[in-house]
């Protein structure tokens, strides 16, 4: 298990602004998820707990082993600290075979039992035909394939991921969730893994931490997260696009309801604990939840909205409405492909996928 | 008449002994700067960069000064002795040396470098094993501009070597000889051997320098 603490601020300079991070979070056994947008500092702070940044303040603790701590002045070198980085750009030695990148990370085994640990990982990670080609000469998902393994071949506590499918198509993607799967099953060490691609993490994370400018805002199980996000801004990243300002004008404990007002109109939700009336909050609804009815001039019923299609964008297994008043609804593409020409619309707000935050 | 090739033979011999000091001394000292953060380094950056720019006589009369003092230190008579040419032409090539070397060890071989640690190399195995194998062709190339630089050097030659036929007349010294004696015939030669040896070991640096860029 890792723990950190760490604080660090690098001072703006004429080409950068300055940032600061400042994040407290434990890797148990298992898959965590680092996931967030652009300059979050997610791969700052790959480098702190790997030892290529140091940090303001703080404590980096490895096990039983402190990698890190301001206030007693360790500071171990990235090479005394096990940690199996794989960095963005796979950084497999250009000059050696792949067997030899391998060998190379398991020099600290004796001799016998180095060549074993690299054989079993070239099986392992199927890498028995590339074996003796040079990075240049495989793929870029055989490389990062390659990169993991070379990264547990020296045998780590924990493996650090920099975003280890960036650039990879979707079969490679696969491939590399595999192996992520099998490290996960059968190596008992903590990964951390960096990513900004949300449905990445869902797939991947046993945990999730979201961090945005150098803060985390929230963590816990990805669906837990999906579920019920914090804050207003945890639902922008994970890319809810429903999100209004709304009033709560009733809430009841008792039959697990309540109503929210926004835009003219109020919809009944179920009780939200930790709220009053008369509460401002944001009402946050996944568009994959809500449902559409053609509009017949008919009065809309409880929870429906009249609104009017402005856009269809086609995905690759749904459509997706953008209607007035910013309400976005995904479908999947039979469902609409029989009313297409229709305009106006009313969309139907299940009780049960209103979510406040706040 | 005869060319008397000797001043060749010393000025390869010297040059080559020159390149060799210049490799593992430079190799050192551009992995101090390209890695190391110490007091001092930019003094040392500014030193080893200066034979470029100060004048050959200048550069000359510090040796001097410095050889004849430390030869009753060592009691080894340095000035005016072929050892004191190479000493001088080591000086001339080390900051060429330095400069390409120092550029490979900086550029695009980082992540390598970070990757070799995390997988627990000790420096020493990092850079025997990954910067240095990364940087050859550089490295090659800077070896070959060294040896050329230290082939052709004068004014610091001629001023703690001196002249002495036979002994330390390097070839450019020689040059300079024929040319002041009107003997055109050894100065045409030389100065076409010369030419073409000098031109020959730039070409090849560009070459390699050139296939090195990415791997």
């Amino acid at each position: 298990m890792m723990e950190a603490r760490v604080a660090k601020r690098i001072a703006p300079r004429l080409d950068s602004a300055g940032f600061s991070l400042d994040v407290e979070f434990q890797v148990c056994s298992g898959i965590t998820a680092l996931f967030g947008p652009t300059a979050a500092g997610k791969t700052l702070t790959l480098d702190v707990i790997a030892g290529f940044a140091r940090p303001d303040a703080g404590r980096i603790l490895l096990d039983d082993r402190i990698l890190f701590d301001a206030a007693s002045r360790v500071n171990l070198p990235p090479r005394l600290r096990n940690c199996g980085y794989v960095l963005r750009n796979d950084a497999l030695f250009p000059h050696m075979t792949v067997r030899q990148n391998l060998i190379f990370a398991a020099q600290q085994q004796p001799g016998l039992e180095r060549h074993r640990r690299v054989n079993e990982m070239i099986e392992r990670f199927r890498l028995t035909d590339i074996a003796a080609r040079r990075p240049q000469e495989i793929s870029r998902g055989q490389k990062q394939s390659c990169a993991i393994a070379r990264a547990l071949s020296s045998s780590p506590r924990v493996v650090l991921l920099d975003e280890p499918t960036r650039g990879l198509d979707a079969t490679w993607r696969s491939e590399v969730y595999r192996l992520l799967h099998e490290i996960r099953a059968d190596f008992q060490i903590p990964v951390l893994l960096v990513s900004q691609d949300i449905e990445e993490c869902c797939q991947l994370g046993d945990e999730m931490l979201i961090l945005r400018e150098g803060r985390i805002l929230q963590s816990g199980r990805p669906r837990q997260i999906l579920e019920q996000p914090a804050s207003v801004d945890v639902a922008r990243l994970l890319g809810i696009s429903n999100l209004f300002q709304a009033e709560i004008t009733a809430l009841d404990p008792g039959r697990n309801t309540s109503r929210v007002r926004f835009g003219g109109q109020e919809l009944t939700g179920p009780y939200f604990p930790g709220h009053l009336r008369g509460d401002r909050v944001w009402l946050c609804v996944r568009a994959e939840d809500l449902r559409v009815v053609p509009h017949n001039g008919a009065r809309p019923e409880a929870n429906q909205l009249a609104a009017s299609l402005l856009r269809v964008s086609e995905k690759s297994r749904s459509v997706r409405l953008e209607f007035s008043g910013d309400i976005s609804v995904e479908l999947p593409r039979q469902e609409f492909e029989q009313l297409k020409d229709n305009k106006e619309w009313l969309v139907e707000f299940p009780a049960g996928a209103l979510r406040v935050v706040s | 008449m005869a060319v008397n090739w000797f001043p060749l033979w010393l000025s390869l011999r010297v040059a080559a002994l020159a390149t060799m000091i210049s490799v593992a001394l430079g190799l050192w000292l551009a992995y101090l700067l390209a890695n190391r953060r110490f007091r001092g380094k930019d003094v040392l950056d500014t030193l080893i960069a200066l034979p470029l720019v100060l004048p050959a006589p200048v550069l000359g009369y510090y040796l001097l000064v410095m050889l004849s003092r430390s030869s009753s230190l060592f009691g080894v008579q340095l000035v005016f002795t072929w050892q004191a040419a190479v000493v001088a032409s080591t000086l001339h090539a080390i900051p060429l040396f330095v400069r390409s070397a120092r550029a490979a060890f900086e550029g695009g071989g980082r992540h390598y470098e970070r990757a070799a640690q995390t997988l627990g190399a000790s420096d020493w195995r990092v850079f025997w094993r990954v910067t240095l194998p990364l940087a050859r062709r550089a490295i090659a190339a800077a070896t070959l501009v060294a040896f050329a630089r230290a082939l052709g050097d004068f004014g610091a030659t001629l001023m703690i070597a001196g002249n002495i036929p036979g002994k330390t007349q390097t070839a450019s010294i020689a040059i300079y000889d024929a040319v002041e004696r009107g003997n055109t015939l050894i100065a045409r030669v030389l100065v076409l051997v010369l030419s073409v040896l000098t031109i020959s070991l730039v070409y090849a640096a560009n070459r390699l320098e050139e296939s090195s860029v990415p791997e």
